[in-house]
């Protein structure tokens, strides 16, 4: 699984940084960022499903 | 001054400042939300449409060119305020378009980030300790003005470098400004506020100080690389005054109200502390205190309505965030609600930037009260008050505890 986070999209809400702390953080203006470059260890698969859900922008985007 | 002609029909005559709405708002707005004009109308306080559906609040909200934020606040402008001295001085950024809103909001966001505001996690820790130990004794405390509505205006004078001894003054011409039935007193507010932070501008460039928002603002460069003029940071600074005061008290004030009525959701979080950031979230959606207006840009049918150039629209985020269509049995808290998309800070370019400091002071606060106050109820629900408007939450909001269990620190 890989995510991503759409930056002209992204309002940063925090609400992935919230949910999954191991996986999204925030840059110097709030924005959210993704942590893990590469493939996510599958621990952290549910948390980030949620974290996308959880996006009032709609910002995120999983691959599998 | 208040019109108190009772409403007979929610959908086509609202009245934010119905004294049941003020109680309760929640069954005004499901009524609207699920009748035949999810977006009502209403010709009272200047008239007004009401998107009450999450998914025409967020559509709007996103729409920023058509629904702009010149204007934030839902009843006409205050006369005399668009005259003097202060004219040129609005709320930036919110009430900003682009392009100019990019730089307006670049420039504060990087104070408001998490790991920002995280500087101010002790110093709003010992504030509320302090605020505690002024009432803990007693067995008894006003969780709304004795706790809450003191911690806002103490973070934020901090922030700002003003003086915090002046935090009450700062409260009360923070009531004035967003007292919407009080267009003197709104005025009156704005000429306390706007001169005061005048001063501090002309203040800070003749004295820069390190570490001090203000000082940081008045040496910033603008898109152009030009200075920012004054009205800018004045701007700014009566933002994050009247927009970070009364909000946040609000929330805290209405998140005590709801802990002291629930017994199983304090216990929870004693058990499972991990549960705190999404409580926060559910808190905030469930008792979403902000409610922002927008200005129609030109004239636009959306959803059926007809809006015209100049038409005020109310943006009902509490009403979205309690959408059944997004959030299953929206009435009830649920600190462990899987899916929970609220946009209690709005949505869109317009997203509320002190958001983090917000969530901060909401959580030490919310916290510091639980560890030394676990145990606590209503003295009377019935007495319990409201503010009514574009922000709400309890302002007198007594609460009675066993004063044996909770020393004092």
């Amino acid at each position: 699984m890989r995510v991503v986070i759409e930056y002209d999209i992204c309002q940063g809400h925090q609400a992935c940084a919230i949910v999954a702390p191991d996986v999204f953080g925030s840059d110097e203006i709030g924005n959210g960022v993704v942590l893990i470059t590469g493939d996510l260890p599958g621990e952290l698969h549910e948390l980030t499903r949620r974290a996308q859900r959880n996006c009032p922008e709609h910002a995120i985007t999983i691959s599998d | 001054m208040a019109e108190t002609e009772p409403v007979k029909d929610w959908a086509s005559d609202y009245d934010i400042f119905a004294h049941d709405f003020m109680i309760d708002p929640y069954p005004f707005m499901s009524e609207i939300r699920e009748g035949a004009r999810p977006i009502a109308r209403t010709e009272r306080w200047g008239g007004s449409w009401l998107p009450t559906r999450y998914d025409d609040v967020v559509a709007m909200a996103q729409e920023h060119d058509v629904f702009t934020s010149r204007q934030i606040i839902v009843v006409p402008p205050v006369p005399g305020a668009a005259e003097g001295a202060y004219s040129a001085v609005a709320a930036p950024p919110i009430t900003s378009d682009p392009p100019d809103h990019r730089w307006h909001r670049r420039l504060i966001l990087p104070t408001f980030s998490p790991q920002s505001v995280a500087t101010f996690e002790d110093g709003t820790r010992a504030l509320c300790n302090r605020l505690i130990d002024g009432f803990i004794a007693n067995g008894v405390a006003d969780a709304g003005e004795g706790y809450a509505q003191q911690i806002p205006a103490r973070v934020i004078s901090a922030m700002l470098g003003v003086p915090v001894e002046m935090a009450d003054e700062f409260t009360g011409w923070v009531q004035g400004a967003l007292d919407l039935q009080n267009p003197k007193g709104r005025l009156e507010a704005r000429m306390k506020i706007l001169p005061f932070f005048h001063a501090q501008v002309q203040d800070r460039r003749a004295n820069p100080r390190e570490h001090d928002l203000i000082t940081t603002l008045v040496s910033s460069v603008d898109d152009h690389g030009d200075p920012v003029p004054d009205s800018y940071v004045i701007g700014v600074c009566n933002l994050l005054l009247v927009a970070g005061v009364d909000t946040t008290w609000s929330s805290i004030g209405s998140a005590l109200w709801h802990f002291a009525q629930h017994p199983e959701h304090r216990e929870q979080l004693r058990n499972q502390p991990s549960l705190w950031p999404m409580a926060i979230e559910e808190l905030l959606r469930a008792y979403s205190p902000v409610t922002m207006a927008r200005i129609v840009d030109r004239d636009i049918e959306f959803q059926g309505c007809p809006m015209k150039a100049g038409d005020r629209v109310l943006m009902a985020f509490p009403a979205a965030n309690r959408d059944p269509r997004h959030f299953p049995n929206p009435d009830v808290v649920d600190f462990e609600r899987e899916h929970n998309r609220h946009v209690a800070f709005g949505s869109g370019i317009h997203r509320c930037a002190g958001s983090n400091l917000a969530r901060l002071e909401l959580r030490v606060a919310l916290q510091t009260w639980l560890e030394r106050i676990p145990e606590f109820d209503l003295v009377d629900p019935g007495t319990v008050t409201w503010a009514a408007g574009q922000v709400r939450g309890p302002r007198q909001c007594l609460v009675r505890f066993p004063v044996a269990t909770s020393p004092v620190n």
